[in-house]
């Protein structure tokens, strides 16, 4: 980012000097590639940010305005199942970090292993949240026509719940339909998240075919670093929805 | 050549276009559709955005024709909405957005700031695909019968009222989105990464300054847009409101969002305009530009202040009194920077040299057009006189005059200043100065009587209007005729210079960018070997001893 660095980098040009095979043409250096490709992505991330920004928005402008509502719908997510993805997603932003120092280090089977390792929890992230998913599938807590807010007029109808939250009041009439605001923001936001997740796994999927032909542990390993990059920020983003979603509401 | 100018053109009966170029290299469709080479990307999207620029031309054409008579006699008032709508998306989404940092920005940062190309030259590639796949959407769009929500995609309207193409609209601009966003962020590590030796920052071209800033906007505006389209999708979709007030949504935080974006998109539309200008300005006054660093600042300052003025488009929509006041004085300071580039051109133009070649006449009208444009939006940021003014058409004109007499003049301008680089020939200056000049009358022509209307009250978005309308409205339409000859003039005149052109060589312009001490055309990785910078920007002092010695080593 300095001048210092830049000047650098052309005064090690002027030698005209091998390089290593994956240095892309229009770079000076190894070292002015990497730093350029990471700057990318810490730019892409921060897009990114911008992008759930407006999401993240949405809902504490919608939590303000239905504040009961928000609260009696978020009591109908299952903090136990919030907590494990959220110890699964943790467990694999280790296993991805644990990758990335494998092909720093020049490790071919560890990088493989820790990979591999990084999609299964991924993979399990994914199906803890199908479960949750179909669960509100089978309360008719999906937005959209079959919507029932029938745990909320009346609370003790949906016993399970009601055993957690005793104190829950039942809702006006016109409130209890806001719920179906709060799950429609619930599935954007974890639906945009879990799309995240879907890329990720498939550039998992292509990072394990090349890391076993040895692509990653030659000294390049850019690629990798930058996914890590990308797999932790996923990671961040479901810290802020587990605290918003189902945290939020619990005293 | 005549005194008067200061372009020195080779010897003609021996001066020939270098046989290896960008161009020449690699032959066949494939070639360019899969390059990695900023400069053949930038002449793709010169390609693609001056088809759209014609597809939006010819709509505005057909409002101007609607208008020429106070009853709706061409077209029913549903087709009006969606030709006026169709119309600000194309030139919006299409042209304005990506055209100065897309093609002269794509084409000019890595020379400029001496580099082989690009950080991301991949990354560049999909931007263009991006852009084309966006633009086919709304090309469907227009062609299935199109979209008539304004170019704003106001809810409820676009949510709940309307049943026209919203869906796919709003993810042709999602999409084009995306390759703005790439390309905002390619600029950004290639001008933070990529520099040659000696280019420090306050070495770079003001050009590159304007286009930083103007990525910066794109990196973190752009992403709000798609989420709000995303939103707007899925209300459609799923039928659930977070902006439609009949199913508990909030129609003012769509407000919000969206112009959270298109406030700042209007800047990323004008900034890498400016750059143009200061280019321009320095090279045909023979003079660094005045203030440097005040100039450079100021495009940051306007891309920082331009994230906090969003609301004052929204002064009549229910928004809080103390937000309007807070909004209203933001919008005045952010009137500050772009002054101090005003002040400083003209600083520049005093006791320079000054020529008036084409891009020179055309930075002349911009810096008219767009004074006048700027201090409109001071009337338009007033709260008081905002109330009357807003939804009329002298909103339209201010912002035509920033948007088509700001950015409009400063694309031709450094399309003249850059053509003899980017194809190797000149385009033929008399005919271009005339159509600078015709573009500048037929512009005031069709856009000042809409001041006057607007100030009467005639409110925008309308297909008929009361008779006494009708005399601007007659003048506006006949200006529109003009300013159409003025932009068909260039598309004549540069192809037929393609062939035709005299030989530019190097450096017509006796310009200082680092651009110009390569070949034209450039080849593909720009520079023989890699400059260093151990001069200012616009050094014209450095110039001139660097012409002494080449003609002493030739001699």
């Amino acid at each position: 980012m300095s001048d210092s660095t830049t000047v650098a980098n052309g005064a090690a040009a002027e030698a005209h000097h091998e390089h290593p095979p994956y240095q892309r043409h229009h770079f000076e250096t190894v070292d002015q590639q990497f730093d350029a490709t990471n700057f990318a992505m810490w730019i892409f991330l921060l897009t990114e940010i911008m992008f759930f920004g407006g999401l993240f928005t949405a809902y504490l402008i919608m939590r303000n305005w239905y504040y009961p509502a928000f609260v009696a719908a978020s009591h109908q997510l299952q903090i136990g199942w919030g907590t494990a993805n959220t110890v699964v997603l943790i467990a694999s932003s280790f296993t991805m970090a644990m990758g990335v120092w494998s092909a720093e280090t020049r490790r071919r089977k560890s990088l493989v292993l820790y990979l591999s390792l990084t999609l299964l929890f991924g993979l399990t992230f994914l199906g803890i949240k199908g479960i949750e998913w179909h669960e509100k599938w089978e309360k008719h807590h999906i937005p959209g026509e079959h919507y029932s807010v029938q745990s909320f007029v009346d609370p003790a109808s949906d016993v399970e719940v009601h055993k957690q939250y005793p104190d829950d009041k039942p809702l006006q009439a016109d409130m209890a339909q806001k719920t179906e605001e709060y799950f429609f923001l619930y599935f954007a936001m974890t639906g945009m998240h879990a799309l995240h997740m879907v890329i990720g796994i498939g550039i998992l999927i292509f990072m394990i075919f090349r890391a076993r032909a040895g692509a990653y542990t030659t000294g390049h390993v850019t690629f990798v670093e930058n996914f890590g990059l990308y797999w932790h920020f996923v990671d961040i983003i479901w810290i802020y929805l587990f605290a918003l979603l189902y945290l939020i509401s619990r005293h | 050549m005549s005194a008067g100018t200061i372009v020195s053109l080779p010897d003609q009966s021996t001066a020939r276009i270098p046989k290896m170029n960008f161009l020449t290299r690699e032959n066949g469709l494939l070639s360019w559709l899969l390059t990695g080479d900023h400069k053949r990307i930038a002449t793709l999207y010169l390609i693609s955005i001056t088809f759209f620029f014609f597809i939006g031309g010819a709509l505005a054409g057909l409002i101007r024709l609607e208008l020429l008579t106070p009853q709706t006699s061409l077209m029913a008032a549903d087709t009006y909405n969606k030709v006026f709508t169709m119309h600000g998306i194309i030139m919006i989404f299409f042209f304005l957005v990506p055209s100065v940092p897309a093609t002269l920005g794509n084409f000019l940062i890595p020379m400029m700031i001496g580099a082989k190309d690009l950080a991301l030259p991949k990354v560049n590639l999909l931007s263009w695909y991006l852009y084309i796949i966006g633009g086919a959407m709304g090309v469907y769009v227009m062609a299935t019968g199109g979209v008539d929500t304004g170019w704003t995609f106001t809810t409820p309207l676009s949510t709940h009222y309307v049943n026209t193409h919203v869906i796919s609209t709003a993810l042709a601009a999602f999409i084009a989105g995306f390759s703005s966003v790439f390309t905002g962020l390619n600029f950004i590590v290639t001008i933070h990464k990529m520099r040659c030796p000696g280019m420090t920052w306050f070495r770079l071209p003001l050009f590159v300054w304007a286009n930083y800033a103007a990525s910066i906007l794109m990196v973190l505006g752009t992403p709000v847009l798609a989420i709000t389209l995303v939103l707007i999708i899925l209300e459609r979709t799923v039928g659930i409101g977070v902006f439609d007030p009949a199913k508990g949504g909030d129609p003012l935080l769509f407000q919000h969002l969206f112009w959270f974006y298109s406030h700042p998109a209007v800047y990323i539309m004008i900034l890498p305009g400016m750059g143009v200008i200061s280019e321009v300005v320095s090279t045909f006054s023979r003079k660094r530009v005045f203030g440097y660093t005040a100039v450079a600042f100021s495009s940051v300052a306007i891309a920082v202040f331009g994230f906090f003025v969003w609301a004052h488009h929204m002064f009549i929509m229910g928004i809080s009194n103390y937000a309007a006041l807070i909004f209203s004085l933001l919008t005045m300071l952010v009137a500050v920077p772009s002054a101090i580039k005003i002040f400083n051109w003209t600083f520049t133009l005093y006791k320079g040299s000054i020529t008036f070649e084409t891009p020179m006449l055309y930075a002349f009208g911009f810096m008219g057009l767009f004074t006048i444009g700027g201090l409109t939006g001071v009337f338009l940021g007033t709260t008081g006189t905002d109330i009357h003014l807003t939804e009329t058409y002298f909103i339209v004109a201010h912002f035509h005059f920033v948007m088509v007499g700001g950015m409009l003049m400063a694309f031709l301008s450094g399309m003249h200043f850059w053509w003899p680089k980017w194809t190797g020939r000149m385009y033929p200056e008399k005919i271009s100065q005339f159509a600078a000049v015709v573009t500048f009358i037929g512009f005031n022509f069709t856009f000042f009587p809409q001041f006057i209307l607007g100030m009467l009250g005639m409110p925008r978005r309308y297909a008929a209007y009361p008779p006494e309308f009708q005399a601007l409205n007659v003048f506006s339409t006949a200006g529109a005729s003009i300013l159409g000859v003025g932009y068909l003039l260039p598309i004549l005149y540069l192809t037929w210079s393609l062939k035709y052109g005299a030989v530019a060589g190097n450096n017509p312009w006796q310009a200082t960018g680092l651009e110009w001490q390569t070949q034209s055309p450039p080849l593909t990785e720009n520079f023989l070997e890699i400059p260093v910078m151990d001069h200012e920007a616009y050094d014209y002092e450095w110039l001139e001893k660097q012409q002494e010695k080449e003609v002493a080593s030739v001699g």
